[in-house]
């Protein structure tokens, strides 16, 4: 038998080399999870109008571009438009059932929950799919009211995660003492429950933004020409173009992204956010 | 005293939205059993031809390429997602774990048209790898990757990392250290605890991951769209490409009925396969 001081010793350098290698793994997979990013932050920058790595020579003139062309505006301004809608329509949707779900039992609850969070698991091309068949029944295909209704039904999931837990988080004794207090069940609502509902409604309905102004697969079935949002736009002009435009709009879109989580996770803490949101 | 009050003003919109997504499914349902009409855009009389057609070798050979790479996708992302997630949910140094965090995060709020298209200028012929590889003197010809099913799958895992990433450090976030620790203090060297401890204790995680990443998978359409390029198809380009390129909507409604049931099947599996795992890691 060795000696078992010398085991140890063994055993922590052991240990050293575990954490090393661990730790290399690791940001190998972060080094894949940047790498596109990379790659296309650098392609913007291509002056050449073909899509080719390395650049030979360099140019800002496709940033330009991603600005000054129409279908890109418009897909831009429709967005905003439909994520506008979506989203707050969401919100007030999603926060008033999940209230009913966390204070309530009524009838039907669990049959109106199941087909509510049913887009987290229905293939959007599915989703979209059917919103299209069933405006084509009604002759309403080119609305943006469809593209709303669309994009609603996709983002409420998430909308009434966030605002569930936030209930479930809140001291319910608050709300009584209101109402011993001689609070009618309006006031206390309007008073108590609600502002403390504020960071929860908040990152709620800063989800159901972000999701629904990035949403494609649905949103091309349920689009058209007039009510194209940007994603959907850019899919269009990979199929007709092959310069770096997308990728200059990529790298605007990459870092107002993760300017907003960053911020969102100072302020709100994502890890808190996201850590409950998927718990079950 | 009304015990509810507001239930109706909070439950009514919600039933709307609810009446909403049901009709969407309903019009798919219906519309699946419908005759295809060429040339036209409203559907025919009853009839079950459009699931008889999805017999076709074609058709069937779609469905077998698409599970399996949902199925090596969501393998592969697994493998890929723990060691992130692991270190995510452990570092005790701030800044790193907020970096970390983003790092796994911010793709998902990219959306898959930005990040599908990044991966495009990496994989392709005089894109990043095949320039590298070229530049480095182990290639003289491009090595094909657009078009393949590595080339898919690499990106689809991309794709499906953050969602894994997530899913992953919640569970490990909610295992109880103290359970590690008496291993260690029973003499378990860090691998041993990890292996008869932690992972197994994280098994529900991992099936809840694996199954949502298939689910996403298999949701995916930009991705196997503008990478396999016609050439790599699964059940959602296929529907796409039935419903926009001949206007077939009867069959592409049974493509996603019968895409959807498929999808169900493996979650209900999956939600079977935790319930004895979860009774293991009951505390």
């Amino acid at each position: 038998m060795s000696d078992p001081r010398k085991r140890l010793i063994s055993a922590k350098a052991g240990e050293r080399l575990l954490a090393i290698a661990g730790w290399t793994v690791v940001w190998l997979v972060v080094a894949f999870i940047i790498l596109p990013a990379v790659v296309v932050g650098i392609s913007a920058f291509n002056d050449r109008a073909i899509l080719s790595f390395p650049p030979q020579a360099w140019s800002t003139r496709w940033f330009a571009r991603a600005f000054s062309y129409r279908d890109f505006s418009e897909g831009f301004r429709n967005g905003l438009i439909i994520t506008a809608f979506a989203s707050s329509i969401a919100l007030v949707v999603g926060a008033g059932f999940a209230f009913a779900l966390d204070r309530y039992s009524f009838r039907g609850k669990m049959a109106l929950e199941a087909v509510l969070t049913s887009p987290l698991v229905i293939p959007h091309f599915t989703i979209g799919l059917g919103f299209l068949i069933l405006a084509a029944q009604i002759h309403a295909t080119r609305t943006f009211a469809l593209v709303i209704v669309c994009h609603v039904v996709l983002v409420l999931p998430f909308v009434m995660r966030s605002v569930y837990v936030s209930l479930r988080n809140l001291d319910s004794r608050l709300e009584l003492a209101a109402a011993s207090l001689g609070a009618r069940p309006g006031r206390a609502l309007f008073t108590v429950t609600l502002p403390l509902l504020i960071p929860g409604l908040f990152s709620g309905w800063l989800f159901a933004a972000i999701l629904s102004f990035n949403e494609f697969t649905a949103s091309l079935f349920v689009t058209a020409q007039a009510t194209q949002t940007l994603p959907v736009a850019m899919y269009n002009y990979v199929r007709e173009y092959a310069d770096p435009t997308l990728a200059a709009l990529s790298v605007i879109y990459i870092v107002v992204t993760a300017l907003l989580l960053t911020i969102a996770n100072a302020f709100l803490g994502l890890g808190k956010v996201l850590n409950v949101e998927h718990v079950r | 005293m009304n015990k509810r009050p507001f239930l109706a003003l909070f439950v009514a919109p919600a039933t709307l939205a609810a009446i909403a997504s049901a009709a969407a499914l309903a019009a798919i349902l219906q519309y699946a059993f419908r005759a295809y009409v060429p040339g036209s855009l409203n559907p025919g009389g009853l009839t079950l031809d459009n699931f008889f057609a999805l017999l076709r070798p074609l058709y069937a050979q779609v469905f077998i390429q698409t599970v399996w790479i949902c199925l090596l996708t969501a393998l592969i992302t697994l493998v890929v997602a723990y060691p992130l997630a692991f270190a995510l949910v452990r570092t005790r140094n701030v800044a790193l774990k907020s970096f970390l965090l983003i790092t796994a995060v911010t793709p998902l709020f990219l959306g898959e048209v930005v990040r599908t298209y990044s991966w495009i200028i990496v994989l392709g012929n005089t894109g990043f790898i095949n320039s590298v590889l070229k530049g480095l003197g182990i290639i003289d010809r491009p090595i094909q990757m657009m078009f393949t099913t590595f080339g898919v799958v690499t990106a689809l895992v991309h794709v499906t990392l953050p969602v894994m990433v997530i899913m992953l450090s919640a569970a490990l976030s909610h295992i109880d250290r103290d359970y590690e620790k008496a291993a260690t203090s029973l003499g378990a060297g860090p691998v041993k605890a990890f292996l008869t401890v932690m992972l197994p204790l994280s098994m529900p995680g991992v099936v809840a991951g694996v199954s949502t990443a298939f689910a996403w998978t298999f949701s995916a359409f930009a991705t196997p769209q503008m990478i396999g390029g016609g050439k790599v198809s699964m059940i959602s380009t296929l529907v796409y490409q039935l419903g926009f390129a001949s206007f077939n909507f009867p069959f592409a409604a049974a493509l996603s009925v019968t895409g959807l049931a498929l999808t169900f099947a493996v979650l209900a599996m999956a939600k079977q396969a935790i319930k004895p795992l979860e009774k293991i890691g009951a505390h």
